[in-house]
């Protein structure tokens, strides 16, 4: 909107290029390649799920704000929208059927999101809102995770018979396929009194490489954390939450690991499992639903991640990062309250300096 | 500063482009005497000046046109010789657009100047007599708050302060005119400076110039070179280092506390300019009629620095420097903090260190969004505030909320709203809530001052009405105490009379 002269604006009359809809477009560039790498580590139902998930969200998105009699186009092009539905999709099972996509986009976006009041509002993050209700909801679904089998490779299937897994769900003849997450295994072994040390054995190991069962765009332990370091060398994340994230997860597990291998994971394998390093540099760190201050956010993120390794150890599920971070979230405006930047001329207190120091 | 601090510096302030070159390359021009000149009254924090001169009246360049009035305040004096042909209203350059008093001058180009009285030796005067003589030239600070140069001095004086701060650090973007000044004019800065020093009796002086102006800093450091109390200290270019508080932390590494004066923790800052300008009051006995100007933006043909006489009109500088486009916005001042001038026909004022003219493109601003909450704006603020939580409440309407978060300390930079991505004009919500508060507070001064009047006039009421009585009875009192007296006289006088009869 440009002011004729004469129209009185307040300064400055300058401002950044920078805009709402580049942080996003930048975060879905940084997202990008761990996510292309679970499309072709899954196949063709992995990249039909995204599609849908990806426009349930928009759909969530739009029908609010026409529900509003707002225009809904120049909302989507803000890309919060797609961002929301992209992270829901690359969290949840590769080959998980259609409807996962929809109900969960569209509960992101208007349970998770508009019903708060749209961007910026949203108490929790809509992508974990959705991935917590879907689990809950269909935990059979949900946790039906499948071995890697690599786009054209022998065996994968193509694009119709892709389409008729994400629409009539997994076919018999893919039953070989079916595998488990570790976080899973392992639990489900552990509740069966068989300890670590006998379980790993014939458990899916994931490596930073990525190929191993897990969600959509999870495994890739690599390729997240390149993205996440592009994102902070362009200055859209700081290091605060994903160091501190990783580190609550890691330093607990390395400790009980140390005390008994048999029973608690050692720490790398937290770290490359699950959602650990999609949840410390793309979940936790969601503007709107995380701190605002540095060490607001050091509080936060290691929150995130020592909630994260609790769930996982102590309790029924065998993932923890989604609860973990909704927990946190719930957390934000009272760590926003209690931790501010000292101000300029003032201690901590909020007092004036004495002038004689 | 506590070893944890050390680790999370806040590192404040944002970094605009610049756009300060070619204008600040282009050598210094001099506009042509203007026909005619508009000196408002009141080009300075304090009181408006009072006119001495009458309308038909002949004036010399120099001549005093209006004194101070009021303790803080500061005399006007005529920037051309010529004619007084009126002293009524012209447009001040305030966003509203409102009228404010100005003295007319025809110019009768003579440029013949009114007899000055230069100083041969600034040292040997007493710091009061320097005061004196820069409040008598109407120098104000000209780094735009235009605060009254002289009584800055008394307070530097009477608070022993013992570094001065030259400010020449002019972080606004497109600005150059305090570069010209360093580097045309270093001579009479420095010279200026140590006077300055002088009458608030300091030991040093910090020369603060961002390291954006190579060629000021060589000049400035030539120009310092025999005096080793000055010490030209280049500071990074950063927006807004130009800003007292943030100056002084960087270069004494001291914090003025919050609601104090710099001059507290011992230190006066004073802009290059300005202390070019006591250097021409009080070595050259000129009043302050003319200042250096940067006229720049897109839409201006030739952009550069300006000499020019005050009350000249901004479409005549505009002029000067030609126009390739119609300015889409006009500013007076840097784009950071300037104030939007609704037309030309606006006359230059001392504060005025640039006036800008916007193409279309510099001037749009995108519309605003919702807050992502992303936290640019806490990142940028140099004083370590929340912007986002502060504009959020005053959406609300909870100004007291945005109080705690201490809005009171906000010095309107325009930081938070330049890095936002959403565009959100966050001081436009300060400025509302300020002004909100300032008008607050107004109406509460009046209510107390009612209530207390009211008040007054019961107790004034009752205490006549308690006089009145007490008076009434003390009346009757009297006259009770008389008409006793008189009985009792009476009575004495038949009990005198009766023994009398008796003995008769």
């Amino acid at each position: 909107m440009s002011h004729a002269i004469g129209i009185p604006v307040a300064a400055p009359h300058a401002t950044t290029s920078n805009s709402a809809g580049r942080v996003m477009a930048t975060v879905m560039a940084a997202l990008a390649p761990a996510t292309l790498f679970g499309f072709w580590l899954y196949g063709w139902p992995a990249v039909y799920l995204w599609f849908i998930t990806v426009g349930s969200a928009m759909l969530g998105e739009a029908f609010c704000l026409r529900l509003q009699g707002r225009q809904a186009t120049p909302v989507l092009l803000d890309g919060s929208a797609v961002l929301t539905g992209w992270l829901l999709a690359v969290s949840l099972p590769p080959w998980a059927p259609w409807w996962i996509g929809v109900f969960g986009g569209l509960f992101a976006t208007v349970l998770g999101k508009q019903v708060f009041g749209g961007l910026g509002q949203n108490l929790f993050n809509p992508a974990m809102v959705a991935r917590v209700a879907l689990l809950i909801s269909f935990p059979v679904q949900m946790t039906a995770w499948v071995a890697p089998l690599p786009l054209f490779s022998a065996g994968a299937p193509g694009l119709i018979d892709g389409l008729r897994i994400t629409l009539n769900g997994m076919p018999a003849g893919y039953d070989a396929v079916a595998s488990a997450s570790l976080l899973g295994f392992t639990k489900t072994e552990l509740s069966r009194g068989i300890d670590l040390l006998a379980s790993l054995l014939q458990a899916p190991v994931p490596g930073w490489y990525g190929s191993h069962p897990g969600s959509l765009g999870e495994t890739a332990a690599w390729l997240i954390a390149a993205g996440g370091i592009a994102m902070m060398a362009l200055r859209i994340i700081t290091w605060h939450i994903p160091l501190t994230m990783l580190a609550g997860i890691a330093v607990p597990a390395a400790i009980l690991h140390a005390v008994d291998p048999a029973r608690y994971l050692d720490a790398g394998t937290h770290i490359l499992s699950g959602g650990a390093m999609l949840g410390a540099f793309f979940i936790a760190t969601d503007y709107v639903t995380s701190p605002n201050t540095p060490r607001g956010q050091l509080i936060f993120g290691a929150g995130c991640g020592l909630l994260t390794w609790i769930i996982r150890t102590f309790a029924g599920y065998p993932e923890g990062v989604a609860f973990a971070v909704l927990l946190m979230n719930s957390l934000t405006p009272i760590i926003d309250s209690y931790v501010k930047p000292r101000i300029y001329g003032r201690d901590r207190k909020g007092a004036a300096l004495e002038p004689g120091k | 500063m506590g070893f944890f601090e050390r680790f999370f510096q806040p590192s404040w302030g944002v970094h605009p482009d610049d756009h300060k070159r070619p204008a600040a390359d282009v050598p210094l021009r001099i506009l042509p005497p203007p026909a005619r000149v508009y000196m408002p009254l009141h080009q300075h924090v304090g009181g408006a000046a009072r006119p001495i001169v009458l309308v038909g009246q002949q004036v010399l360049k120099g001549q005093l046109l209006a004194e101070a009035q009021g303790n803080i305040s500061a005399p006007i004096h005529a920037p051309v010789s010529g004619v007084v042909t009126a002293i009524g209203e012209v447009t001040a350059p305030h966003p509203s657009g409102m009228g404010f008093a100005a003295i007319t001058i025809a110019n009768d180009f003579r440029e013949c100047w009114t007899e000055l009285d230069p100083v041969e030796d600034p040292f040997a005067l007493a710091p009061e007599e320097i005061a004196r003589r820069t409040a008598a030239a109407g120098v104000v600070g000209l780094g735009g708050a235009t605060f009254p140069a002289a009584v800055k001095f008394a307070l530097g004086k009477r608070l022993a302060v013992g570094t001065l701060i030259v400010n020449g650090g002019e972080c606004e973007p497109y600005l150059s005119s305090d570069d010209c000044v360093m580097r045309d004019f270093a001579d009479q800065v420095i010279d200026g400076a140590r006077i300055v020093m002088h009458a608030i009796g300091a030991r040093e002086a910090l020369v603060g110039i961002e390291d954006n102006k190579p060629e000021a800093i060589a000049a400035m450091r030539l120009a310092a070179a025999p005096w080793p109390e000055v010490k030209i200290r280049p500071v990074p270019a950063r927006y807004p280092m130009g800003s007292d508080k943030q100056l002084i932390q960087t270069l004494t590494g001291k914090e003025v506390p919050a609601d104090a004066r710099a001059a507290e923790v011992g230190v006066l800052v004073h802009n290059v300019s300005t202390c070019a300008a006591v250097h021409q009051a009080i070595c050259l006995g000129r009043p302050l009629v003319e200042r250096i100007v940067t006229i720049n933006g897109g839409a201006v043909d030739k952009p550069g620095n300006i000499m020019a006489p005050l009350g000249t009109l901004v479409d005549e500088l505009l002029a000067f420097c030609g126009l390739k486009a119609r300015p889409a916005r006009l500013i007076l001042g840097g784009p950071m903090m300037g104030t939007p001038l609704l037309h030309g026909r606006i006359p230059l004022v001392k504060g005025a260190s640039g006036i800008l003219a916007f193409d279309a493109r510099e001037a749009t601003i995108p519309p605003a969004g919702p807050c992502i909450r992303c936290g640019s704006c806490t990142k940028a603020c140099p004083m370590g505030l929340l912007p986002l939580e502060m504009a959020a409440r005053i959406k609300a309407g909870e100004l007291d909320a945005a109080v705690d978060f201490k809005l009171s300390d906000c010095i309107s930079c325009g930081c938070c709203a330049y890095v936002c991505p959403s565009h959100i004009p966050l001081v436009q919500y300060f400025s509302h809530a300020k002004g909100e508060l300032a008008a607050r507070e107004r109406a509460r001064l009046r209510t107390d001052a009612t209530r207390r009047l009211a008040d007054e006039r019961i107790a004034r009421l009752e205490r006549d009405a308690k006089e009145k009585s007490a008076l009434a009875a003390r009346r009757k009192a009297e006259r009770d105490a008389a008409r006793a007296a008189g009985a009792a006289a009476k009575a004495q006088a038949a009990t005198t009379e009766q023994p009398q009869g008796a003995s008769a």
